[in-house]
């Protein structure tokens, strides 16, 4: 009964800081491009005239959203149509399953391990998770019956398919050091040390793999240089004729999906939860010590993995903001010709490496 | 070939636009796509069509100014000015230096604000929506100084014929320096961002190419032209304005691709900031209309000094015709009559203050009265933003136009569109439609 509580209570923690990073997002990702252009930003809903810098426009987009017109072409397929954005919002989410946001708190006599599910094929199951998350984009593009949703949708497809095999490859590198497919196991590793005290973490050990992970995780969520299956500016994208709170919930899966790369870059290749030196019973570095309450050492490391998360979600919009968009074929050549034998080649000299 | 049977498949058409976000609400793109590729385009004008020359016809000289705002409405000032020259011509007018140099001034600010406006639409239309906001925000600079000297941004009716509406205003010499400084770091950033960018590169490079040839032969002109590598430009070659007495170069690309077209018209924005700083140290003061009162000889002088091929400057006098008629029968001093120069509006103080000054400007703009031009036809050209910006005007010596005509420069382009999309993506369409830099305005008229 009780693990069944604090599952739950997990569960809960995790998609509250999901929904208030997400809703952090919002904000910045119109307030960050208003500084990047030299323009003022969103500063004009207010509630009792009260502006906040602009902090109630996620709230003025919700309610916008929620009360517009749920509208559906009449040659819609309407099942599916419907199911299209619930599908990749679910997706995107239930990926958070698997990601260690700290080590073990112990409170009141239980030990609570900081994840909601340790599965032994964590990452396995978080790229499981990514590629049903396409089936929401595909059929979100074909129900619709529009042929530039329908065109948005096999770019989706096409895109997904070409980047997640760069992706998985990518991480098989980590898989071979770790020797382990559990997150947590992989972010306990990364709590190592070189000589004793540069930390050993994944972008460390695989900065090639960092920076293809990076690349592929980006097109994973469909952002500018990647945003195709969205292309505004040419075929506007899968989800052209959605309307309200069901365009909303694309939106926002875009949104989470960055949080989830985030996590998962996080996770892999920056040591997750780890803070460098500070151990369940405080800091150690050569002969130093620093005791702390193992309780705020738990607090330290979500609040570090939660920081991190926050860095890495900023950095994808600083990205987003100054590319261009790439071209079908050039997108494909990319994935293919350039990111796939490199990641491949990372793979060969990771083995070798472990191997010798 | 297996799965060509097995399968069964069929071309998509899509429609892109008048309401697709990259069509401006203008254009209607019919394309046939085999998956990406597209195999055929149908390029459809004509959503803005308002009848302009018609328009010209029905009113006076004067009432078709505010019009070529509209004509091309990134750079109203240009079409202002080659429809108050090609009214100029048909009336044998030589407006005053200072004029022709604030024309050229308020000219080559339209230009750098269109080029502005058109480097940056197509860095949008790749999803650098950065650029776009950086170029636009340096145009905010030149328009400041177009609000400055005419009180409005776009709909600037800035030309009279025979000179312009209003003197530059005080200050607006350090104005310009410093935008223009500004406008210069803007290019710099913008240049950073994209010329070297990989991803911004290979959009760009070999994308809506066409041949010299081809484009030649479409009757391309500006910067599409220049950037197959001629280097025509009518500011070189039938200069106007003051252009032949101030130093700029054109500006050529080669491989006539939207990638030389982005390189040629940034290069043209700095010709084109240079024109205006030697032109700002160059203006010599002085009136900015003509002003025909103090010019008057008798009809019969101007007649004799005709004969005598003693001809310059005389297009800078007035005949005056005795009041008693005495002499008034002989034809050709009627011809002299019906080329009545005197086209300058008298000023808004004279005008609400004395009953000459009223009765003056009534007879100038007041259907049936009005400034007549003696009968004849005229081709006037000026190097819009888009290319050769010509006006075609006939006068059958009545004080409205018989027939007026606009040479749009991105009608040829339009026409040719099709073949710089046909064959290539369809993510490819935007931005080579994008560096067309269409303008509905001058397209339809």
């Amino acid at each position: 009964m009780t693990e069944i509580v604090i599952t739950m209570g997990k569960i809960a923690f995790v998609l509250f800081c999901v929904f208030n990073l997400l809703y952090v997002l919002l904000w910045l990702e119109r307030k960050q491009s208003a500084v990047m252009q030299d323009r003022i930003g969103a500063n004009r809903a207010d509630i009792f005239g009260l502006r906040a810098w602009g902090l109630f426009h996620p709230i003025a987009d919700a309610i916008k959203m929620i009360c517009k017109e749920d509208f559906m072409p009449a040659a819609a397929d309407k099942f599916v149509y419907t199911a299209a954005p619930f599908l990749a919002v679910f997706f995107s989410l239930v990926g958070f399953a698997v990601i260690p946001f700290g080590d073990t708190l112990t409170l009141g006599g239980h030990t609570i391990h900081l994840q909601i599910a340790d599965l032994n094929v964590g990452l396995l199951y978080v790229f499981a998770m990514l590629s049903l998350g396409v089936y929401g984009f595909i059929l979100a593009g074909w129900a619709s019956n529009n042929n530039f949703a329908f065109l948005g949708g096999m770019r989706a497809g096409s895109q997904m398919i070409s980047y997640e095999i760069t992706m998985g490859a990518t991480v098989m590198g980590l898989v071979i050091l770790f020797q382990t497919l559990s997150l947590n196991q992989m972010v306990q590793a990364q709590g190592e040390y070189f000589f004793g005290f540069i930390p050993k973490w994944g972008v460390l050990l695989q900065p090639l793999g960092f920076l293809l992970f990076l690349i592929a995780g980006i097109a994973e969520t469909k952002r500018i240089p990647f945003d195709l299956p969205e292309g505004e500016s040419e075929i506007i994208g899968y989800f052209v004729e959605y309307s309200g709170m069901k365009f909303g919930m694309f939106m926002m899966t875009d949104f989470i999906e960055t949080i989830l790369l985030s996590a998962m870059l996080t996770t892999l290749f920056f040591g997750g939860w780890q803070i460098p030196y500070l151990h369940a019973d405080g800091f150690h570095l050569g002969g130093l010590r620093l005791a702390i309450n193992p309780v705020l050492v738990s607090f330290l490391q979500v609040a570090a993995f939660g920081l991190k998360v926050f860095c890495f979600c900023w950095l994808l919009l600083l990205i987003r903001w100054t590319l261009p968009r790439f071209r079908y074929d050039q997108l494909m050549a990319l994935g293919w010709k350039f990111m796939l034998p490199l990641s491949l080649l990372n793979l060969a000299i990771t083995g070798l490496v472990v191997l010798l | 070939m297996i799965v060509e049977k097995a399968i069964k498949t069929q071309p998509m058409v899509i429609q892109l636009g008048p309401s697709h976000p990259a069509m401006h609400g203008t254009i209607k793109i019919v394309v046939e796509l085999d998956g990406e590729v597209v195999t055929r385009a149908d390029v459809e004008i004509g959503y803005l069509h308002r009848a302009f020359e018609k328009h010209c016809e029905e009113g006076t000289y004067f009432q078709a100014i505010p019009y070529t705002d509209r004509l091309n409405y990134v750079s109203p000032m240009i079409c202002n000015f080659g429809y108050g020259m090609g009214v100029e011509k048909l009336l044998g007018i030589q407006v005053t230096e200072r004029c022709e140099f604030i024309r050229l001034i308020m000219s080559e600010i339209s230009r750098v604000s269109d080029h502005l406006t058109s480097v940056g639409a197509s860095a949008m239309e790749l999803g650098a929506m950065t650029a776009f906001l950086y170029m636009i925000k340096a145009r905010e600079f030149f328009w400041e100084l177009i609000e400055a000297a005419c009180g409005a941004r776009v709909t600037v009716a800035f030309v009279r014929i025979g000179g312009v509406k209003a003197d530059l205003p005080e200050g607006f010499g350090e104005k310009a320096r410093r935008a223009i400084s500004e406008v210069r770091q803007t290019l710099k950033e913008v240049d950073g961002l994209l010329t070297k960018n990989p991803i911004f590169t290979d959009r760009m490079q070999g994308v809506g190419a066409i041949t010299t040839a081809d484009a030649v032969s479409y009757g391309f002109t500006g910067p599409l032209l220049r950037a197959c590598g001629v280097n025509y430009d009518v500011r070189k070659y039938q200069p106007y304005h003051v252009y032949d007495r101030l130093n700029f170069d054109v500006p050529t690309g080669s491989n006539g691709d939207n990638y030389d077209r982005y390189l040629v018209r940034m290069q043209e924005i700095e010709q084109s900031l240079r024109l205006i700083e030697q032109a700002l140290a160059k203006i010599p003061p002085g009136p900015i209309n003509v002003d025909l009162e103090g010019r008057v000889m008798a009809a019969s002088e101007m007649t004799d000094r005709g004969k005598l091929g003693d001809t310059q400057g005389l297009t800078d006098y007035r005949a005056f015709l005795s009041p008693n008629l005495q002499g008034m029968e002989k034809s050709r001093y009627q011809l002299n009559n019906t080329t009545d120069k005197n086209v300058a509006l008298p000023p808004k103080e004279s005008v609400y203050t004395s009953i000459e000054g009223l009765m003056n400007h009534f007879k100038l703009v007041m259907l049936g009265h009005g400034i007549r031009p003696p009968q004849g036809e005229v081709y006037s050209a000026v190097e819009g933003a888009n290319g050769e910006f010509g006006f075609y005007m006939v006068s059958d010596g009545s004080d409205r136009p018989y027939r007026v005509h606009v040479r749009a420069p991105c009608f040829p382009l339009m026409a040719a569109l099709h073949r710089m999309i046909e064959g290539g993506m369809v993510a490819d369409i935007v931005p080579t439609f994008g560096s067309i830099n269409m303008i509905g305005g001058e397209l339809d008229r």
